[in-house]
């Protein structure tokens, strides 16, 4: 299978999260208004969307926290359609969603789960942490797109 | 002054998977909201269209196409997209025109021609787009976010998929009643169980299909109707429309992540909660006055959310209602008794004239062996991407 080519790794989404944080760890990244404090992921470069934001602030990019709380969860058991990359040839393995409520940020994340997580072994309220994975591998390009998963606190996946 | 306008006509093209053009469908149910109302189309001072993104430039600019395929007569023209609220948008617009004095006879049309399977977003390369983005990065097809809700509704509210199934079984009674339905077959809550899981913990009986459709309405300033010796006409009292408040705090389609709360702390009550509330404050009226509702039971579980958030009961009771049968037909309040989605499937722009149409057939005594009995007043509320979010009271 072509298992012998050294693949680019390149972030599906470039500038939504970091494999080396400042811990060392893997982490998605927003940005941070300074004049409201408000916290946007997927990251908002141009302009604050709070109405209430007094305006004049900048928006820096900040680390989200790195753990939260399953608020859903649910998996995809039919291929879903382009844009998202699947072999035709290959049977349909389902994915796991899984969305993450950040306490500190007070928000909701949504992602996949990592590899191996299905819908048996998540449950609303479960401690989840974000890691990093791949999401596709284009062996035309030799790229390995990278993406966030979640996984249970403490699990094996 | 009388915010009301008249809803003199009503008709559609049969839900179904027809194969043909949305200009077919659409002119079809013009025709027959047309017939309805005793109105010729050049009778007709402005027409309003419901877009469609799957039919290329004649779907993006549906009014004059309509207005084209019923043969040009000089109408005033507009086109409206608002997904899939795109239909309770154009029915807002034409209320808006006559309340305005800009027209006094308008006609309403929304058509489809839907794709199998999934919806997918529009094609290319577009990483700005949110909708495009959803599915590269994480897959994410409608009915996972419904699927999303329905899970949280189980733990949060312990409903359970014999709920859910529960909601199919009722609509789809009331789709056998409805010649205008893409299903009217009875299931039973063990087809329910037995039918595919396609997201966790939704089966494929507990999402609605996709369709090709059309549905249309013939409106007029109660001036107009009382003209026409009409002096009693079904009337429309209320299109509320309105976008979510910061911060939004449920995650919803096509979004990846809520707003964060940080900031700001969010309002009290859900964002379809307000779709209803701005209708019945406009109308004048409250979830105690309805004799039915029409709502997108987009999947089953999203259903007995609209009970909560339309009022027909305190939030974590919607499974309930169900489960006493007092949203089905004969029930103290029914909830899609034109089959809903369920029964229909999703014809974007035209499911939200479709649901007007229900009401004014059911208002009028005329729903057949559909009718709830003595029907004065109902609403409708539907949802679209975005952020999209409206109601229409409409009474007799």
């Amino acid at each position: 299978m072509g298992g012998v080519l050294a693949l680019t790794r390149t972030p599906v989404v470039s500038g939504w999260f970091t494999e080396t944080a400042a811990d060392g760890g893997f982490r998605l990244l927003g940005t941070r208004c300074s004049a409201c404090t408000a916290v946007f992921f997927p990251r908002e470069d141009a302009y604050c969307r709070n109405p209430h934001c007094p305006g004049g602030g900048e928006l820096a990019e900040v680390p989200l926290s790195p753990r939260g709380r399953v608020w859903s969860y649910t998996d995809g058991r039919y291929r879903p359609p382009a844009p998202y990359v699947s072999d035709p040839a290959e049977p349909w393995e389902p994915y796991t969603l899984v969305a993450v409520e950040l306490e500190a940020e007070g928000m909701v994340v949504l992602g996949q789960a990592a590899p191996g997580v299905g819908v048996g072994d998540l449950a609303v309220g479960m401690e989840v942490e974000v890691v990093g994975g791949v999401l596709n591998e284009d062996a035309d390009t030799r790229t390995a797109w990278t993406t966030w998963r979640f996984k249970p606190v403490g699990g094996d996946a | 002054m009388s915010a009301d306008v008249a809803v003199l006509g009503a008709g559609m093209h049969p839900w179904g998977k027809w194969g043909r053009s949305f200009v077919e469908y659409g002119r079809a149910a013009a025709r027959a909201a047309l017939a309805d109302a005793g109105l010729d189309w050049t009778d007709v001072g402005s027409v309003v269209g419901a877009d469609t993104v799957r039919s290329g430039y004649p779907g993006y600019v549906a009014g004059a196409t309509f207005a084209r395929a019923l043969g040009w007569q000089g109408a005033r023209v507009t086109s409206v997209y608002a997904a899939c609220a795109s239909g309770a948008q154009a029915i807002g617009t034409a209320r808006a025109q006559i309340l305005a004095g800009l027209a006094d006879v308008v006609l309403v049309v929304g058509a489809d021609a839907a794709p199998k399977g999934f919806f997918a977003p529009a094609g290319g390369d577009r990483p700005d787009d949110p909708d495009w983005l959803r599915f590269r990065v994480l897959g994410a097809t409608n009915p996972a976010y419904f699927a999303l809700y329905a899970r949280r509704r189980m733990a949060v509210y312990g409903d359970t998929r014999e709920d859910f199934a529960l909601v199919k079984v009722k609509n789809a009674a009331a789709g056998t009643l409805n010649p205008n339905a893409r299903y009217r077959k009875a299931v039973s809550a063990e087809e329910v169980a037995a039918s595919a899981v396609v997201a966790d913990p939704l089966r494929l009986l507990d999402i609605c299909a996709t369709s090709d459709g059309g549905a249309a309405l013939v409106l007029t300033s109660m001036d107009f109707a009382r003209s026409r010796g009409i002096g009693d006409p079904v009337r429309i009292r209320a299109v509320s429309t309105v976008t979510p408040t910061y911060p939004r705090t449920v995650l919803d389609l096509p979004d990846i992540a809520t707003d964060s709360a940080v900031a700001v702390r969010p309002a009290a009550g859900s964002f379809r909660a307000s779709i209803a509330r701005a209708a019945y404050e406009e109308a004048g009226l409250g979830p105690d006055d309805l004799s039915l509702a029409e709502v997108y039971d987009l999947s089953t579980a999203l259903e007995l959310e609209w009970y909560e958030d339309i009022g027909l009961c305190g939030e974590g009771e919607g499974a309930k209602l169900v489960r006493e049968g007092a949203t089905a037909l004969g029930g103290r309040i029914p909830v899609n008794a034109s089959g809903g989605l369920a029964s229909f499937g999703e014809a974007v722009p035209a499911q939200a004239i479709a649901q007007v149409c229900e009401l004014t057939w059911q208002l009028r005594g005329t729903a057949g062996e559909r009718q709830v009995p003595g029907a004065r007043a109902g609403i409708t509320a539907n949802q679209g991407l975005f952020g999209h979010g409206s109601a229409v009271v409409a009474v007799r």
